[in-house]
């Protein structure tokens, strides 16, 4: 177990470097200059400009400017935002939550209905339920998800109006909690109503980020019992005189679970891509409406230092995956 | 008094290409404590005759039988409900893969107290002494660890021992065998056969060993069932099937054992069992026969006698010669 994970962790070297120098070229390959974007409509002196160039280090070769910025990944510097004046670092602290938060109820909500429905798609298989089921995960999958975000928002808080339009939190509250995340923080502020916006405000972002990877692993989780059904064990259980819930809810499901675990991981990948597009609609203040607004104010330092922290997440919970294969298929464990 | 009467069971399965019948008419009968083996090649519906009587076969399969009782139940009329209480406790079922039959996900202790679980009152502790005890039974050595493992961490030979371990469980009535011993090696064949003798004699149980495999007849079993392409063309007791078989199907099968071959270069069978759209219309066996004639071809026989092991065969053989011939021609 402990040599899988130091060889697991070493594998993250490669990676990292990979995703230092895409972040880093990515950037400077957009068209546009920084500093005459900052400098807006009044302009810059010839003067200036060279004396800004040289301060951001614009001047160095590239491959310079590159190990200054890996330089300072290793000493927790990853640029400051040209726009507020802040460590990129603290602007991603302070946001992560959010997109955390975000993310984490949308996953959830995934999880839950998609691997049951999966499941009772397959056992079902060929019947009502999973051809209806099969379908609406296909619509699901394919459709877009900033124009179902804007139905959701027409329907449900424009017609209905069940649920507020944007943001996390109703503008008569004002919670800065002590974990970012608005659910617990509402709760702890004690301020009546506070917890039921923050729920409120939640509902449609979490439907519109779930609804990829929720059509997602009820596909994977209905093939994967499809295949796991026929198997030996599946009948020996059957063998024992177990009811069928059991059968296909512990015997075989526990099998079918580890290409699901998979897709559930590389969801949070896809995930934190769709944030990018949700939080933007919702004006959800997290990561990925941070990335869109610092992208189109050229924000370099927050763009460099964002992908990266971004990519540190998903290797993380790659790493965090690939652990849970352990437990879930002891074969495995050995590894 | 019959423990298991089965009467006219049929097996069909929808196809794309229309309904197979893999089981075509069998009577099976098993008294208590007996040992009955049923005999025959790939296809001849020896497993899926048992999976019927089990509950275990696909959706696709129609079970029918005239009669199917297990110790006082009607198998036909019985709710699902009402059959897991039995399968699983009064009759339980081992398979041909051992390594494939025990779910990799579980310890095998916990698939053997999974079933004390669903079958009986013993509290946590008892069932962990019961499976140890059980695993001892069947001569898994360092129980107490092995109920710790996991299958994958296990031979076949242990597998196979676990997985009558789980069978014995409830102390069943019936324990239905299928080939149990086919996926071993040769080594491990013979132990895990006296295995099952032991148990089947020690625990009064009755066994059903389903096997194609004549030697393991000759050695273990009371009485022989043959079963050819879904039908059951011979029921004796061993002695007399191996003295005198009545069917030439039998014949053929004992006259390819190497042990009881003359010639220099093994008999074998011609042609395989006719499959879906092969089917004879008259006795099944008689394209591989080297005793049929105009009348095996046209007409589907009927059993004979019991004292010629109700051979399926308008000339049910003695002594190696058909009979009945003479007054047919």
């Amino acid at each position: 177990m402990l040599s899988f994970l130091t060889r697991r962790l070493l594998t993250f070297v490669p990676t990292f470097i990979g995703v230092t120098l895409i972040a880093f070229a990515f950037i400077r390959l957009l068209p546009g200059d920084p500093i005459l974007l900052m400098a807006g409509e009044r302009g810059v002196s010839a003067e200036r400009y060279e004396q800004l160039r040289a301060q951001f280090g614009f001047d160095k070769p590239m491959w310079q400017q590159y190990l200054d910025y890996v330089w300072g990944i290793f000493h927790g510097d990853l640029g400051t935002s040209f726009v507020t004046k802040k460590p990129v670092l603290t602007e991603f602290m302070s946001l992560f939550p959010a997109t955390v938060e975000l993310g984490l109820c949308a996953i959830i909500l995934a999880t839950i209905i998609g691997i049951p429905a999966g499941v009772i798609a397959a056992v079902n298989r060929g019947k009502f339920f999973d051809q209806a089921l099969m379908s609406t995960a296909l619509v699901g999958y394919s459709m877009p998800i900033f124009w179902w975000a804007l139905l959701l928002i027409i329907v449900f808080s424009g017609w209905l109006g069940w649920t507020p339009v944007s943001g996390r939190m109703g503008l008569m509250y004002f919670i800065n909690g002590p974990t970012g995340f608005m659910l617990i923080d509402s709760l702890l502020s004690g301020q009546s109503g506070a917890f039921r916006s923050a729920v409120t405000h939640l509902i449609l972002p979490t439907i519109a980020l779930a609804t990829i990877p929720l059509a997602v692993i009820a596909r994977q989780t209905r093939s994967a019992m499809l295949e796991v059904l026929g198997d030996d064990y599946v009948r020996t259980a059957r063998a024992k005189g177990l009811s069928p819930a059991r059968v296909n809810g512990v015997h075989a499901l526990r099998n079918a679970l580890i290409p699901v675990v998979t897709v559930i991981g590389l969801s949070v990948g896809t995930l934190l891509a769709g944030a990018i597009l949700t939080e933007t609609i919702f004006s959800w203040p997290g990561i990925g409406k941070w990335m869109v607004d610092s992208i189109f104010r050229r924000d370099y330092q927050v763009v460099q230092g964002g992908l990266l922290l971004i990519a540190l997440v998903v290797m993380v919970v790659n790493l965090i995956v690939d652990l849970l294969y352990g437990l879930i298929n002891p074969k495995i464990r050995k590894g | 008094m019959a423990l298991l009467e089965i009467r006219n069971l049929s097996v069909e399965f929808a196809t794309h290409s229309g309904k197979f019948r893999a089981v075509d008419g069998v009577d099976v009968t098993v008294d208590e404590g007996e040992l009955l083996a049923i005999v025959g090649e790939s296809g001849s519906g020896k497993s899926v005759s048992m999976l019927a009587l089990m509950g275990l076969l696909p959706w696709t399969a129609t079970v029918t039988a005239d009669k199917m009782e297990f110790d006082g139940h009607d198998l036909r009329k019985i709710s699902a409900r009402a059959r897991r209480r039995i399968i699983g406790k009064d009759i339980t079922m081992i398979f041909q893969e051992p390594m494939s039959s025990l779910n990799p996900a579980f310890t095998i202790g916990w698939q053997i107290k999974e079933t004390l679980r669903k079958h009986t009152d013993l509290n946590r502790s008892q069932r962990q002494d019961r499976a140890v005890e059980l695993m001892r039974q069947v001569g898994i050595p360092a129980p107490e660890k092995r109920l710790q493992a996991y299958p994958h961490q296990l031979s076949g030979g242990m597998s196979q021992r676990a997985m009558i371990a789980m069978a014995l469980a409830n102390k069943p009535k019936l324990l239905i065998a299928d080939e149990p011993t086919t996926a071993l090696d040769v080594t491990i064949q013979a132990q895990i056969l006296e295995l099952l003798t032991d148990l089947q004699r020690d625990a009064g149980m009755a066994l059903v060993l389903i096997t194609h495999d004549m030697g393991v007849v000759a050695e273990t079993v009371q009485r022989v069932q043959v079963q050819y392409a879904g039908q059951r063309v011979e029921l004796q007791e061993v002695d007399g099937l191996f003295e005198n078989p009545h069917h030439p199907y039998t014949a053929a099968l004992l006259a390819a054992l190497p042990e009881r071959a003359t010639e220099k270069r093994l008999p074998t069978i011609p042609g395989v069992v006719p499959g879906q759209f092969d089917r004879p219309h008259g006795c099944l066996f008689s394209p591989r026969c080297r005793f049929a004639d105009a009348r095996c071809i046209a007409e589907r026989p009927r059993p004979a006698s019991a004292d010629l092991g109700y051979a399926l065969c308008h000339y049910p053989l003695i002594d190696g010669l058909p009979t009945g011939k003479e007054t047919a021609a």
